[in-house]
């Protein structure tokens, strides 16, 4: 099984099989114990992995490269296109040339969507998408699905209020793929009508038959069971003004979980967080979004070390 | 209406009705090329109700000009006459996969990238309705947009 692991790129989390996501979630499973324990074994030691973020990031960076350091392994790269040559005009496509020949893997980010599959057909080694554009995020689904499964035991039956910029957001439009891979009991999509999921993404719910539906948040915080929110930016709204008036009927606070939310119902969300969440959710029983920025480290050391294994 | 056979050359029928001019445009054909060519639009016919014909002597397709057209004209079929005859006969096909053909309408994606060097690719939606998705960031491509974009028109 392992076998289709080895040199593989992580592009989209279609490229995945609900078996290799369970294979993956099962070795995060035995990371995190191994994390906890003090005792993770330096099975990447003596390899370099590049981190191209052409694109600023805080957490898929730094989790990626705590978990190849965890692993034993280095890590090179930049944060941000100005510190680089593509800053002077040079392409992605060279910049990864440059890189395939001296890392072992790559993960990049970049706001063009298809930055990472021209990356991978470019470059003999992995190549590892950390975000391109606002297509896909396939290792924050990765760490999503995962987080839903510690803490509800399950990922199958389970109603999903997804609730945001599902039009633009990448994260929340990789989470809505990764559920094509499961049986959930129903979607609810709570948005305002300019930042709906993106007919291609429908499409794919469609055909997996997933029911889906569109909803107020108060509606979806009471029939779910996992509440995925994401960030609604401002610059995506042709008249600010128009931003001004919706923002509040997008953003869960404890007194709407405390009237309409079941007891265990979870909070996701894939950070950084505005206001879209209130800080007094956060010490609540709701709350599961601190733990699944921590899930960021063990499925990411998972991911490398199935690949580079 | 009667319009001579041609000798040789090639023979497009079944064009849907109001299609003929964008198949000439989309072979370039202006009709300053010396070709002898012959359009006959909106006749009756048993498969389609309506259509176009567009009859060019002396020229033939390249197999990348009869995947164009089936991109427009998905009904035509394509007939390719050597000394009056029909030598071979051909309906177009819409390729299930096209690349460098069509543009992709989405800004950000690395395929508008400027300088970056990456064709565009499509992979075409299966279903009815004539669509294709661009493989590098999923954007659907509606047939309106691929008229304009193969004939330059809305």
């Amino acid at each position: 099984m392992e076998g289709n692991w080895r040199g593989r790129d992580v592009i989209s989390i279609l490229d995945f099989t609900r078996e290799e996501l369970e294979e993956l979630f099962k070795h995060a499973e035995s990371m995190k114990k191994s994390l906890e324990e003090g005792r993770v074994e330096k099975k990447l030691k003596g390899r370099i992995i590049a981190l191209a973020f052409f694109e600023p990031s805080t957490r898929t960076r730094l989790s990626f490269e705590t978990a190849a350091k965890r692993l034993g392994a280095d890590t090179i790269g930049f944060s941000s296109g100005f510190s680089t040559s593509v800053e002077k005009g040079e392409t992605i496509a060279d910049t990864i040339r440059m890189l395939d020949s001296y890392a072992d893997a790559i993960v990049i980010r970049s706001k063009y969507e298809g930055s990472a599959l021209l990356a991978a057909e470019i470059a003999g080694k992995p190549v590892i998408n950390g975000g391109d554009g606002k297509q896909h995020h396939p290792t924050q689904a990765m760490i999503d699905l995962y987080t839903v499964r510690e803490l509800k035991g399950r990922i199958d039956g389970l109603v999903y209020a997804i609730v945001g910029d599902l039009r633009y957001g990448r994260a929340a439009t990789s989470f809505i793929l990764a559920l094509t891979r499961y049986q959930p009991e129903s979607v609810i999509f709570v948005s305002p009508p300019q930042l709906k999921p993106r007919p291609e993404v429908l499409m794919l719910l469609e055909e997996a038959g997933i029911r889906y539906s569109y909803a107020r948040l108060e509606d979806a915080v009471e029939a779910a069971d996992v509440l995925y929110v994401t960030r609604i930016q401002k610059e995506r709204f042709p008249d600010p003004a128009e931003y001004e008036k919706v923002k509040g009927s997008y953003r869960v606070t404890r007194s709407l979980l405390e009237e309409k939310a079941k007891r265990e119902l979870k909070v996701l969300h894939p950070l950084p967080r505005v206001d879209e969440i209130t800080h007094d959710v956060d010490d609540t029983e709701w709350q599961a979004y601190f733990t699944q920025a921590a899930n960021g480290v063990p499925v990411r050391m998972a991911l490398l070390s199935l690949i580079l294994g | 209406m009667l319009v001579r056979k041609i000798r040789n050359g090639t023979v497009i029928d079944h064009v849907p009705a109001g299609r003929a001019l964008l198949v000439l445009r989309l072979l370039g054909i202006t009709g300053k090329e010396g070709y002898t060519v012959a359009v006959v639009m909106n006749v009756e016919s048993r498969k389609l109700g309506r259509k176009d014909i567009v009859k060019i002597e002396n020229r033939y397709l390249d197999p990348g000009e009869a995947d164009k057209i089936a991109l427009i004209a998905p009904t035509a079929t394509i007939n390719i006459i050597r000394d009056y005859k029909v030598v071979e006969k051909r309906q177009v096909e819409a390729p299930e996969t096209l690349t460098g053909i069509l543009e992709c309408i989405n800004p950000t994606c690395i395929t508008r990238k400027p300088r970056e060097p990456v064709i565009p690719r499509f992979r075409r939606v299966p279903g009815e309705r004539l669509r294709y998705q661009c493989v590098y960031c999923g954007t659907i491509i509606e047939e309106e947009e691929i008229l304009r974009q193969l004939t330059g028109t809305q």
